[in-house]
């Protein structure tokens, strides 16, 4: 059984990690990291899916895939915030550094539904990464889409995620960004106040709109009440959860919400049928 | 499988047989026995290493063995041991790792070759069993430990011969009786000084090793006395539960004020949990060397009872107890159907038992049934 990072073997126990190698390490803000990870085989996956990351010695945490899934020879990518001694270790690994990857796992945004409809992807903080596969699907298939916005919230200007990219996206004509901060600076210029905020200022047709929503839970909660209080039913509005998870896979429990897994049910949920579980106070 | 079951009689003796065979066969034995005024589930030789002639009193936060007289070797119920303990034991390592500054290798710790027979399986065991089949077995991914430990395994069951005070499988549809499930299947007759076993196989393997037991066939006589036995403790289950809308019930009721009074009394300690033969959570864990060169990773049962379960960066989401033993009997009798096809609830009683306050998971769906907010 063993895997090395020479030898790749698809292993029959998923709970065994395969190796992969950082190609990259890119600071995006003051805790954040993005790392690029070398795997010895293509890794397909999905917009909104998720890796379980092995930092060697450690342990294990969830991250969401954040890179585009049309050009896997980039390496795979993931965005991590350093908050535990898990996140600390993975998003410290240096170029050359081994990881262990499984995945990819859970449910993740459906872009297929969107099509013929306007966008609206409704991010806040480091909840923009998970989003950021599905941007990439988004526009480059731009055509199959009505108008797509894309509405970004951050605590404060130096919080803002992928900011270079942000400038690269709003220079295209065909994507109506806006973005905000919670807390303004003397060098901010822009829109201050929280990302519900800008539901009332992005132009979509509320009837045939498919939004896509990731952020803070509290951020996700208000943000699908002010896309319900512009007319986009819940049945038209995903969001990505996040819980506690071991495994990845539905064995250890530890990501139940009510009567589902969120590893293998979501993370990406439609609302109409997360809303009655989140309506209830720590189910 | 019922038309085609060989049912015989063995005598005490037989059961040695039984044992000898099964040990000869490459299996380790494991079933009841005395340990610590309990009895437990460990590595049994000889039939009179059974608990014979003791019996047990549970009642809910009570567990007290007390003498027989009849020298049965199966009279007593389930104690604070379930078989998950050999089939998903509480520590497993999953893989150790190696690095170098050029190399990494994680190698799969391989599934235990170890093939455990399982002596003494009640009717709910069975049930609790099948539950962790569909868990670890029947959903998108696989359990290599559980599936190498289960396949490998003989199953002799035992109907039970007496209901204890907190079992309530006959409300669960789980017992006295076993129904399938098993590979031999044993009644216990102690009867004017006579003191048989009527045995059933239920399997190709059960009747390969019954096939080598000193035995008579079992007479009509025979069969109705052992099913005699299970009727009677059917009849004397010393708790109840109403069971065939408890799903619907909880599901409606998540806010009901229960939850705040059986939170003023739970210590969130996890008994029930570890003694609950169908919880099945685990959380892993890191081991390095101090060098960070070798590391391994082992899972563990783990509790929802625990804050750490359902922490994420931030906080637990379930912060309250109230919400922590909500988690806990919604999930077995509720949105495990949901979750799994089934009731993660067999009506074993263990619960009630070793809940070091006394909570009683049937009292809890009574209190919220007859309260029910209109």
């Amino acid at each position: 059984m063993a895997l090395t990072a020479e030898t790749p073997r698809i292993v029959a126990d998923p709970m065994v990690p395969r190796v992969g190698r950082i190609r990259k390490r890119v600071r995006e803000l003051s805790d954040v990291w993005t790392l690029t990870v070398e795997m010895d085989e293509p890794f397909a996956f999905a917009p909104g899916q998720f890796n379980m990351l092995t930092a060697f010695g450690v342990g294990e945490a969830a991250i969401s895939i954040s890179g585009d899934p049309a050009r896997p020879g980039e390496g795979l990518i993931h965005t991590i915030r350093d908050v535990g001694p898990v996140s600390h270790a993975l998003s410290h690994l240096e170029p050359g550094d081994y990881i262990g990857v499984r995945g990819p796992y859970g449910a993740g945004w459906p872009v297929e539904v969107a099509e013929h409809c306007d966008v609206v992807i409704l991010a806040g903080g480091l909840g923009l990464a998970p989003l950021r596969p599905l941007i990439y699907e988004v526009l480059s298939g731009r055509k199959k889409y009505g108008k797509v916005a894309l509405l970004f919230g951050a605590r404060t200007p130096t919080d803002l995620l992928f900011r270079p990219e942000l400038e690269q996206w709003r220079r295209r004509l065909d994507v109506d960004i806006h973005v905000t901060v919670d807390t303004s600076t003397e060098d901010w210029y822009g829109n201050v106040g929280v990302v519900t905020t800008l539901v009332p200022r992005a132009a979509f047709d509320p009837q045939h709109t498919i939004a896509y929503v990731c952020g803070p839970e509290i951020m996700m909660r208000f943000g699908a009440a002010a896309l319900r209080d512009k007319g986009v039913p819940d049945e038209a509005m995903y969001l990505s959860m996040e819980r506690n998870m071991k495994c990845g896979i539905g064995l250890c429990g530890h990501c139940q919400i009510g009567t589902v897994f969120v590893c293998r049910d979501g993370p990406v949920f439609r609302n109409d049928k997360l809303r009655p579980l989140m309506s209830v106070k720590e189910l | 499988m019922a038309t085609d079951h060989v049912s015989v009689t063995i005598e005490k003796q037989g059961l040695q047989s039984l044992i000898d065979i099964l040990a000869k066969r490459g299996y380790r034995v494991v079933g009841p026995t005395l340990r610590d005024q309990a009895i437990v589930y460990d590595d049994i030789a000889r039939v009179d290493e059974l608990p014979a002639g003791w019996t047990d009193e549970q009642d809910g936060g009570t567990y007290r063995l007390q003498r027989r007289d009849d020298g049965a070797l199966f009279g007593y119920t389930v104690g604070p041991h379930s078989w998950k303990r050999f089939l998903h034991p509480p520590i497993q390592q999953l893989w150790k790792a190696a690095r170098s500054a050029d190399a990494a290798t994680v190698e799969a710790t391989p599934a235990e070759p170890e093939r455990f027979a399982l002596f003494g399986v009640r009717a709910c065991e069975l049930h609790a069993i099948a539950i962790q089949d569909k868990v670890f077995l029947h959903g998108p991914y696989v359990d290599s430990h559980y599936k190498a430990r289960r396949d490998n395994a003989f199953i002799v069951a035992v109907n039970c011969g007496k209901a204890g005070g907190t079992c309530f499988c006959v409300s669960m549809n789980t017992g006295p009786r076993v129904s399938n499930g098993y590979d031999l299947a044993l009644t216990e007759l102690v009867e004017g000084g006579k003191h048989r076993f009527v045995v059933e196989a239920g399997s190709d393997k059960g009747r390969d090793v019954l096939a080598g037991l000193p035995k008579q066939p079992a007479s009509s006589g025979d069969l109705d006395a052992a099913k005699k036995v299970t009727e009677k403790t059917a009849a004397s289950m010393g708790r109840s539960m109403k069971a065939d809308d408890v799903r619907e019930l909880l599901a409606r009721n998540l806010e009901h004020k229960r939850w705040d009074e059986v939170a003023e009394r739970c210590l969130s300690c996890a008994n029930c949990t570890m003694v609950c033969p169908t919880c099945f959570c685990v959380s892993v864990e890191e081991a390095s060397d101090l060098a960070g060169v070798e590391s391994s990773r082992s899972r563990r049962w783990d509790s929802c009872f625990t804050m750490d379960y359902s922490y994420v960066h931030g906080g637990s989401v379930r912060s309250t107890t109230r919400a922590r033993y909500r988690q806990w009997m919604t999930h077995k009798l509720s949105t495990w159907w949901d979750q799994f096809g089934t009731s993660g609830c067999v009506g074993c009683g263990r619960c009630i038992t070793w809940c070091p306050v006394g909570i009683d998971i049937t009292e809890e769906v009574a209190a919220i049934r007859s309260s029910e907010p209109q």
